[in-house]
Parts: structure tokens; C-alpha cells; sequence
């Protein structure tokens, strides 16, 4: 198959960051907030961290939290030119820094 | 694993081509493969899953090429049983569900960004490829632009782009499937490493000359209601509540009509047909078994015709969206709550609604939890044993006592489904890593009339074709135990039946059937319930579907209307052993028999369509055993426990 081994933590874009206030985690931003994902948490499984770069959650990338469901959970993001709704377990997994 | 399990042969049909549909959820997918393909589909499993395999064939002129539709998928990298056969089938390594020739990749316009991942995943099989360019309309609406043709140079393998309806773009496309020489492999596959797949993703879209569609303006003002904390959920509800009235309550008349039609065929031929026996079958097994599966088709072609209606305009996503976080703590996701919904008005099209259910994993539990709901045909047994159990004057409070147990009954089913849904998604879930959840929020969409017609065509013609054998066959098995052997006038006077008394020799009849003998010989598996071997005649009978038991019972007490055979029942009485001539429908027994119907797979229809969902034998005997166990279980737990206050 052409699986690849996947591992987004060593990943060179954000090789050393800065621990700084912008740095969160996804499941921590309100709706309306921005963010830039940095990097996949070293806890998330490795075949979710692969999803979750498979469904637009790649270095770089430009989130937007759109809203949450009225019980909390799950959250709609903005991510990759599209809409996709995650559970706050997984949305934790993602680190960002904060853009706005 | 080899071609011969499953109904869908895994051997490539010779002569003919094959090719495969890859695409995510959302793509446009389903469309494509049914305005391929028409109406000349098939539906199988792919061996040792749960997982529909879609098979059809697009003719093209003279020529038939078969189109496999694989499940939707973001990914190649499987992290789920439908995933994992999406990659098997596109290894060329693993021939064992036969590689296709070519593949066709669906990609949402507006999704670009996300949708070359997939395709480059594809790319990097080796297999030819086309990708068919869906939703080009709607990324113009919302002002976006992409150059087709430089696309097509940049990713070196042919792209045509569709727009839903167009005949134009379907024809083209048709004839891309026959002149496949057109086919690229891509000379140069794209990269696997992330990071450069990214800057390949990037520098085809600057290619492309991509622009990014806007937000869809439309969607959002929509969702900022449908999605709003208060009326979100109120219209969430009101949408659930019409949606099970019209599977209960609007197909109710259509069912009756059906059932109505085919009592009267039974009826004429019963009264013009002789000998009495095969008048008999021919009426009552026959022609009433062909009616017990056609009275189905009302509920699944309505619940097909919502759930496209829902999930085509995007409102699935959507409820399921609201409904997720309940959903988690039975381990279930939000989509599986229309499932469960459904199961309400009965398991058949509950468990053919998990079919929206992208996890295999939540298939199977929701599937296993769904026949415990409440459903329609355990109203009518509900009535009589509460109507003997409690007088329609008690009050508890407020309120009367009948409707206290039967909303108790109508909770304890849907509590079970829950908990017994948690508990196989436990089991399964201990195979493989948890699945992480996410949910794509489609932009709303109006939902297409081809579309809905091919789904609900579809479901029905499955049914009838998969599970209607097995209906048929059981219910005219169940017929003969209960109307063998044959009785003689003669016979019948020497017991001290009048042969003209309709009631009494009916009576007699189903007391020395087949059935009789095998309720009797099962009694003492029944016997610490308080159930003897009339009542397992009823319990019996009441397989081909449980609102029999009702009229079977009454046939057994010899009630002068069998389907109002409350009077008769309390006066019956344990024929043998130690509490002979007593009352057999003692409060301890009569709560027992509803607890037990309230657990109890008393439903082959429910087990064939069980099978036909999952391709095997393994699952609807797994919840035909485990479901017996926890009736059998519960039913003794109450005939104690009430035996011990009474």
C-alpha cells in the first residue's frame, strides 16, 4: 500500500517554537478566533494525527472556529477552503497559534 | 478469501472493463455513479465486513463497462473497516478484491485545497486514472474560478469537470470510458512526504489559477439558524417529529391499504379454493406471506425518500451535528440517532437507516441496539398483556397506571438500545484504534429528484429481493407447524368437536399442531418465566412478526374474535404439571411475557434484513442469541421479583 509513515510532529516548519501567549490549543479557541495550526500533539495516535493532516489540519493551515453545538460539543472549524465539524477530544489534539 | 463469498462476485466479470469510483463524502460520488449507471445496479458485501459493496453497470453504446462505487473517503491511509477496503481494492498488491483497470476520482471544486490529498494518494496507486470535476456551478456561485484545462497539464491525467443534470458533461465522460487510451498514469507520481505534498497541492493550484470560493454566504445565514443554540434545536426537534410521523403515522393508512388488499385476495381464495388445506395455504401462507413483505415497502421507500431528502440539502450533517455530544455517551456518533429514531417505528428501517453511518463500527452497534426500540408491532401485544395486567382504572397519582407501564416499556427499550449499542461499540472497539470523529458541514444543497428516486428505488428493490425470500419462507413454514397435521371430521367428533363450530376446531387444530408438540417439548426452557406450552405456541408464531402472538393466542383460547382475545386469555389455565388449573395469567407471568417481548428478537424480518445489511449469517445470529439471553434473563428477574409482591 501506499501508506506513508506519518509523523507531523517532527515536521520542519515550526521546528522550535517559541512558547509565547499566542500558542494554544485548538479546542481552546472561541468562536470567531483564528488560529494557524503549528503542529499535532505528541499524544494524539498516529493514524489520527495522519487524518487529521488528510482532512486540512497541516502545518500551516489557517483555522477559523465557526461555532459550537449548543451542548459544547462538537465544533465547527473552517479549515482548508471547507467546513468540518470535530469533537473537542480531537480539536485538543491541534496545536495553533492564535492569529485573531 | 476468494471470489464465491458474498453475493456481489469479487471475480472481475470477463470481458467487460472494470473500474472503480473513489471520492470523498460530499463529492458528488453517488450522483455520478447513479447517472452512470441508471438503474442497473447491484448491491452486495464485501467478504468478512460490514461494508456494502455497489456494483453497476454504465452502458455506453454498444458497450458495458462495470463501475464499482467504493465508500466515501477523505483518506488512503485506513483507519476504518469501509476505508481499509477502499485501499485493498486500489492495491494493485492485493488482488484478492480485484484490482479495477482505471479509476474514476470525484473532487469537489469547492474543496480543492483538501480533495487533490486524497487524489494524489490515488495517483500514487499506479492504476489509470480520470477525475471527474464536481460542483463547478456552485464554486462560480460562490466566486471562485479554476482553469480546467491547465488542471488537466499540471496533474498529467485527463480531468472532466461535471455539472449535476448536464447531459453534455455526462456524455463526454461517457465516452472517456470507453476510449480509455486517453487514461494517464501520472508520469511523475506526487510526492508522499507531507510537507512536499503540500507544496504540490500549492504550486497545482497556482497552476490551476485557483481561485478560493467565498465563504458561502448562503450556508452560513442558514446554519446561524438551523445550528442556533435555541431555535437550532427546537427546529432539530421539529424536524425529528415529522419526520417519525411520517414513518409511523402517513405510512400506517399506506400499510394498512396494502395489508387490506392482500386479506382479500386471501379471503377470495380461501373461500373458492378447495380442499380446505391448500385453500388454506394458498390464503393464509401464501398469498399473507407475500403481503407480510410487501407491507414493508411503504415505511422504507418514505424513510428513504427523507433521509436522501435530509442528507442531499446537507440537514443531516446538521442534526447530526446537534445531536452528537447525546449520542457519545452511548459510544455512538450524532447520525446514528435517526437510525434509533427510526427503529421507533420499526427495526427494518432502522437498521437500513445506519447505512448513513460512515463507520462500519457504529453500524454494527447501532444495528445490534436498534431492534430493542419500542416498534409499531409491539403495540399491539403491549395492549393486551397491560390491559391484563392493570385495570384501566388503576391510578397512580395522576395518571393512569396502563400508560405508566407503557411508557416505562417504551424508556426500558430505548435505555436498552443505548446501553447495548455502548457495550458492542466497547467490544468492537477493542479491535483497532478508537476512530476520531469528524464531520464535513456540506454548504446546503437542493437536494436532486434523480437522486432521491435512485435511493428509494434502491432500498425497496433490496429488500424485496434479499429479505423477502427469507420472510416468505419463514412465514409459510410457521403455517404448517401450526396447521399440521391434518384433523378429519371424523376425528374431530370422536375429540367432541362439532366440525361445523369454526372457533372450537380452529382451537383444536392449533392444539395438536406441530407447534403444539414444540411448544410443549420447549417448556421447560419457558417454565421459570410462568410461560406453558400454549403461551410458547404464541411465542412461537409470533416470529413471522410479534403483533401475532396476539391473534395466535387467541386462536389457542379459542376467543370468539381471536384479535380481541383479552376475555378469553384470563380465563386460562396451566393444563399440566404442579399448577395445574390454575390462572395462567397471573400478574408475575403476564409481566414476565412483556418484558420478555420487550427484549426478545421475536422478528424474522428483522434478522433477514439483518442479514442482508451485513452480508452474513454471523451478526443476526449474534443478536438473535444475545437478545434471547437478556429476555429470558429479564423476564425471569420480573416473574420473580413480581411473583415475590403479588
Amino acid at each position: 500500500m501506499v501508506s506513508v509513515q506519518w509523523d507531523a510532529r517532527r515536521q520542519g516548519d515550526t521546528a522550535a517554537p517559541a512558547e509565547s501567549a499566542q500558542d494554544a490549543r485548538l479546542a481552546d479557541l472561541r468562536p470567531g478566533m483564528r488560529g494557524q495550526v503549528t503542529d499535532i500533539d505528541e499524544s494524539v495516535e498516529p493514524s489520527t494525527a495522519r487524518r487529521l493532516f488528510d482532512l486540512g489540519f497541516a502545518p500551516g493551515a489557517e483555522v477559523t472556529v465557526l461555532r459550537k453545538a449548543p451542548l459544547g460539543d462538537p465544533v465547527v472549524f473552517h479549515v482548508a477552503d471547507y467546513e468540518v465539524a470535530l469533537r473537542k477530544e480531537q480539536a485538543a489534539g491541534i496545536h495553533v497559534r492564535r492569529t485573531a | 478469501m476468494s471470489a464465491h463469498c458474498g453475493p456481489v462476485s469479487a471475480r472481475a466479470v470477463t470481458g467487460r472493463t472494470r473500474l472503480a469510483l473513489v471520492g470523498s463524502p460530499n463529492s458528488g460520488k453517488s450522483t455520478l455513479f447513479n447517472a452512470l449507471t441508471g438503474l442497473r445496479t447491484k448491491t452486495g458485501n464485501y467478504p468478512g465486513v460490514t461494508v456494502a459493496r455497489y456494483e453497476g453497470v454504465a452502458r455506453v453504446g454498444e458497450h458495458e463497462v462495470v463501475i464499482e462505487d467504493l465508500p466515501g473517503t477523505y483518506s488512503l491511509d485506513p483507519i476504518s473497516p469501509d476505508e481499509q477496503v477502499v485501499a485493498d481494492v486500489l492495491d494493485p498488491g492485493n488482488p484478492d478484491l480485484g484490482t479495477p483497470e482505471a479509476v474514476l476520482v470525484t473532487i469537489d471544486a469547492t474543496t480543492l485545497r483538501r480533495s487533490l490529498g486524497l487524489l494524489a494518494q490515488v495517483m500514487q496507486t499506479g492504476l489509470p486514472i480520470c477525475v471527474v470535476l464536481t460542483f463547478r456551478d456552485e464554486l462560480a456561485r460562490r466566486g471562485g474560478s479554476l482553469d480546467v484545462a491547465a488542471l488537466r497539464r499540471a496533474l498529467g491525467v485527463p480531468v472532466v469537470g461535471v455539472t449535476s443534470g448536464s447531459r453534455n458533461d455526462l456524455a463526454e465522460l461517457q465516452s472517456m470510458l470507453l476510449d480509455r487510451s486517453a487514461w494517464e498514469r501520472p508520469v511523475v507520481p506526487p510526492p508522499t512526504d507531507p510537507s512536499q505534498r503540500r507544496a504540490w497541492v500549492e504550486s497545482l493550484l497556482h497552476s490551476a489559477a485557483y481561485e478560493v470560493p467565498e465563504a458561502d454566504r448562503r450556508t452560513r445565514r442558514i446554519d446561524s439558524v438551523l445550528l442556533h443554540p435555541l431555535w437550532g434545536t427546537l427546529i432539530f426537534f421539529a424536524t425529528m417529529f415529522v419526520f417519525f410521523q411520517i414513518i409511523f403515522t402517513v405510512a400506517t393508512p399506506l400499510q394498512d391499504a396494502v395489508q387490506s388488499v392482500f386479506d382479500r385476495l386471501g379471503t377470495q381464495v380461501t373461500e373458492h379454493v378447495s380442499p380446505q388445506l391448500l385453500s388454506d395455504f394458498l390464503g393464509n401462507a401464501l398469498i399473507g406471506g407475500v403481503g407480510g413483505v410487501l407491507v414493508f415497502l411503504p415505511q422504507i421507500a418514505l424513510l428513504f425518500l427523507m433521509i436522501s431528502l435530509l442528507e442531499g440539502s446537507g440537514y443531516l450533517s446538521r442534526a447530526a451535528f446537534l445531536m452528537d455530544r447525546l449520542m457519545a455517551k452511548a459510544g455512538l456518533e450524532g447520525r446514528a440517532f435517526v437510525a434509533l429514531l427510526s427503529a421507533l417505528a420499526c427495526a427494518i428501517p432502522g437498521i437500513m437507516a445506519t447505512r448513513s453511518l460512515p463507520s462500519a463500527k457504529d453500524r454494527f452497534a447501532t444495528m445490534m441496539g436498534a431492534p430493542l426500540m419500542t416498534c409499531s408491532a409491539r403495540l399491539p401485544v403491549y395492549v393486551l398483556l397491560t390491559g391484563l395486567l392493570v385495570s384501566p382504572d388503576t391510578r397512580v397519582g395522576p395518571f393512569g397506571a396502563q400508560g405508566l407501564v407503557m411508557f416505562a416499556l417504551y424508556l426500558a427499550g430505548a435505555f436498552s438500545a443505548m446501553a447495548t449499542a455502548w457495550v458492542f461499540k466497547r467490544f468492537s472497539s477493542r479491535s483497532g484504534p478508537v476512530l476520531p470523529f469528524y464531520m464535513e458541514m456540506p454548504s446546503y444543497r437542493l437536494p436532486r429528484l434523480r437522486s432521491v428516486a435512485d435511493a428509494i428505488w434502491s432500498a425497496c428493490k433490496g429488500f424485496l429481493s434479499k429479505v423477502g425470500r427469507i420472510i416468505l419462507l419463514v412465514t409459510v413454514g410457521l403455517w404448517l407447524l401450526l396447521s399440521l397435521p391434518m384433523h378429519s371430521d371424523a376425528h374431530l367428533r370422536s375429540a367432541g368437536i362439532d366440525p361445523a363450530d369454526r372457533t372450537a376446531v380452529s382451537a383444536y387444530e392449533v392444539d395438536h399442531s406441530f407447534a403444539a408438540d414444540i411448544g410443549q417439548a420447549i417448556e421447560p426452557v419457558f417454565e421459570p418465566l410462568g410461560f406453558d406450552w400454549q403461551i410458547n405456541i404464541g411465542v412461537l408464531g409470533s416470529l413471522s412478526a410479534r403483533e401475532v402472538f396476539v391473534a395466535t393466542l387467541g386462536q389457542v383460547a379459542a376467543a370468539q374474535n381471536p384479535d380481541q382475545p383479552a376475555e378469553a386469555l384470563t380465563h386460562m389455565t396451566y393444563t399440566d404439571g404442579p399448577h395445574q388449573g390454575e390462572k395462567l395469567f397471573t400478574p408475575a407471568t403476564t409481566a414476565a411475557l412483556l418484558v420478555f417481548f420487550l427484549y426478545a428478537l421475536q422478528c424474522m424480518s428483522t434478522i433477514g434484513v439483518m442479514r442482508r445489511e451485513t452480508g452474513s449469517w454471523r451478526w443476526p445470529a449474534v443478536a438473535f442469541g444475545y437478545m434471547f439471553v437478556l429476555a429470558w434473563t429479564m423476564a425471569f428477574l420480573t416473574h420473580t421479583v413480581v411473583g415475590a409482591l403479588t
